[in-house]
């Protein structure tokens, strides 16, 4: 009974469990509802769903399941155009066309070539936006896929991008050093401590001492308990080269604040978006990679994650297996996002872009509805707001 | 048992299952919702509607879950030691009863409002998954098991400043009570305001949503602003057509500290006008 209804939400990511499902059952079975289909819609919504946040997911699992549809991840894949998969852009990246469009004269013509296939590409993407807007289950945010966002903001940068990162420039680590300016972010950062005692008996207790000796009848028992520590743990995964040069200063800036502030720091680089390895020494990003799986097993969902990064690029690096401009990626971006959005239940992604320019780029909007809106920008304000939440 | 709102409370559909789903089941319903959309209100009319008393145990900053349950008063046992006194020998004369005990000995059922639970600790909820769960707990003092006589209705309320542990969720229904419609906002004034006349109603909802849709206030208006004001405006005589006439020259509502609570907003609703005023002219 309901079984079926129970894996559907499951698959649309509902964190539902045994027990709400023996719920479900139970209150049927005392006749709560019966026969009313609004009502036992706001019945199960009352059991299953635990926090505000998880209705829209609950909508969308409960209208796919009693619209017959047996899978939700189907329902999505049959949503997305066929266009969308063909790899127009990265077979235009690959060696043999790099070296032909070298061969044509540089930059000025890679440019027209680009735009040529941009402008195929916004056809298709028209007829797409149609079917992603109204089935509203796709990953990929209705709306999105504005063509005139892209053309205005990205194109010119996006080619630029491509360049850098073919020319395999080194990036140097974000350097930790820079004090200046890091104050503001550190009292941002400070709202996250979180202490607790932690390891050995050390401190003398005073009130602990009184309460016991007044216990046991006025005869001295002297009580200790262990240092309080900053306990929180948290995992910062950098976005690095192309188009986050801009923003180093501030990066360098944060980055040297987390680290005098937190005792457990784990910090990571990746390139745009985060794929199947991050890496953590910039010099050596070739040779000396982290597979994300490890990351994911390595570090307890009580770790908080942070990403920091642009969110600026094409959105087929996100949607797509081989959307990188860096290599072949077996698993598209948003798997990877999403695997860490099961896993860790404090995500933020920090935008060192201003606020109002993210409904610009398609991308931004996608990564934000993927990190479920907990994106800020990189400002004293935008980073408090993070840390509030993260704390919370 | 079942809840259909009161002559004094309007409960949308979802809500009256969502109530009447936790009081089959037993289970304590957890409820959150902007600030001022009548969370603590739905216990007070739950008891209400049946007769039942209300225990509210309200919770700050510092409580401490087993102050729910029992306290053991031991410094002034250690001064009646010194002074003598007979009933320092009997460890219950010591023992203060939290509002759990309270509820749980009581002889009818009653209803226990645990409101703004997420002002506590962050561990406060995992210390009373046990309570909330067999609605029993043990005190060691006197070595016995307080269980509940009659299974409490039990309300939570939340303002989402912190996160609840998945643990203590499990064991609860949710509802979030989100921003009432026109239509049910109607209803709200109606029951509060049965006299009042319908124009000045239907011009106040006008203004009142206009300012909530006012972009980058901090705090929004919500129903217990609204029911505010509307008494205000009714005490202050104000006429429809005062209201009517926002858009020129009084930019700011008539009476608008009622609505909006915050200097910034303020400032912001004043330089909103501004800009309208210079527009239209």
């Amino acid at each position: 009974m309901l079984l079926n209804l129970f894996n559907e939400m499951r698959a649309a990511k509902v964190p539902v469990s045994v027990r709400e499902l023996l719920d479900l059952i139970n209150a049927l079975k005392h006749n709560v509802v019966f026969a009313d289909m609004d009502e036992f819609y706001y019945v199960a919504r009352a059991i299953l769903v635990k926090d505000e946040r998880h209705y829209d997911k609950f909508d969308r699992a409960f209208a796919a399941y009693f619209k017959g549809i047996e899978n939700l991840d189907q329902h999505i894949e049959a949503l997305i155009p066929d266009e969308w998969l063909r790899r127009e852009f990265e077979r235009s990246l690959s060696d043999e066309e790099r070296a032909q469009i070298e061969s044509l004269g540089g930059l000025d013509k890679l440019i027209e070539a680009f735009k040529q296939r941009l402008e195929e590409q916004k056809g298709k993407h028209q007829g797409g936006n149609k079917w992603i807007g109204t089935g509203g289950t796709s990953p990929f945010g209705s709306g999105g896929y504005n063509p005139e966002g892209f053309r205005l903001g990205e194109d010119g940068k996006r080619q630029g991008k491509a360049v850098k990162v073919w020319d395999q420039r080194e990036y140097k680590n974000l350097d930790d050093q820079v004090e200046l300016g890091t104050r503001n972010i550190k009292v941002a950062l400070r709202r996250l401590r979180k202490f607790a005692r932690q390891g050995a008996e050390d401190e003398f207790d005073l009130s602990g001492t009184i309460d016991h000796t007044a216990r046991d009848g006025g005869l001295l028992n002297i009580q200790m308990r262990p240092e309080r520590r900053n306990t929180v743990k948290l995992l910062i995964l950098f976005d690095i080269g192309g188009s986050m040069d801009a923003h180093v200063k501030v990066c360098e800036e944060l980055f040297s604040a987390c680290k005098t502030e937190f005792k457990h720091m784990e910090y990571y680089y990746f390139h745009n978006f985060i794929y199947e390895s991050v890496w953590k020494n910039n010099l050596r990003r070739g040779s000396e990679r982290t597979s994300t799986q490890d990351l994911l097993h390595k570090y307890g969902a009580d770790y908080k994650v942070i990403f920091i990064g642009d969110a600026a690029m094409a959105p087929y690096e996100v949607t797509q297996a081989g959307g990188s401009v860096e290599h072949w990626n077996e698993e598209p971006g948003y798997v990877w996002m999403q695997r860490f959005m099961q896993k860790f239940k404090k995500l933020i992604w920090i935008n060192p872009y201003p606020k109002h320019t993210w409904d610009y780029t398609a991308s931004t909007s996608i990564i934000r509805e993927l990190v479920e809106d907990e994106m800020y920008p990189l400002t004293i304000e935008g980073l408090e707001e993070g840390m509030r939440y993260l704390a919370k | 048992m079942k809840f259909s709102g009161t002559q004094s409370y309007v409960a949308t559909d979802d809500l009256k299952l969502a109530v009447n789903a936790a009081i089959t089941l037993e289970r304590p319903l957890l409820v959150k919702g902007e600030p001022g959309t009548g969370k603590t209100m739905l216990a007070e009319q739950l008891a209400e509607s049946f007769g039942a008393r209300l225990i509210t145990w309200h919770i700050k900053s510092t409580t401490k879950a087993h102050q729910g349950l029992y306290e053991y008063d031991a410094v002034s046992r250690l001064r009646d030691s010194q002074l003598n006194a007979d009933k320092v020998h009997d460890v219950r004369n010591y023992i203060n009863k939290g509002k759990l005990w309270e509820a749980f000995e009581s002889d009818e059922r009653v209803i226990l409002l645990i409101d703004e639970i997420d002002k506590a600790d962050i561990e406060f909820p995992n210390d009373l998954l046990q309570e909330i769960d067999k609605m029993e707990f043990y005190v060691y003092e006197t070595d016995e098991t307080i269980k509940a006589k009659h299974r409490p209705i039990i309300i939570i309320t939340s303002n989402n400043e912190k996160e609840l542990p998945d643990a203590f969720l499990r064991r609860c229904f949710f509802h979030y009570i989100a921003f009432p419609d026109r239509n049910t906002l109607q209803k709200i004034v109606d029951v509060h305001y049965p006299n009042i006349s319908q124009s000045l109603v239907s011009e106040a909802l006008d203004v009142f949503f206009d300012v909530r849709k006012v972009p980058g206030l901090k705090k929004k208006p919500s129903t217990s602003e609204l029911v505010d004001w509307l008494k205000l405006l009714m005490a202050d005589n104000i006429s429809e057509a005062a209201l009517r006439e926002r858009d020129v020259t009084k930019a700011i509502p008539p009476l608008a500290g009622a609505l909006v609570k915050n200097e910034q907003d303020v400032m912001l609703l004043e330089r909103l006008a501004f800009m309208s005023r210079r527009t239209n002219r």
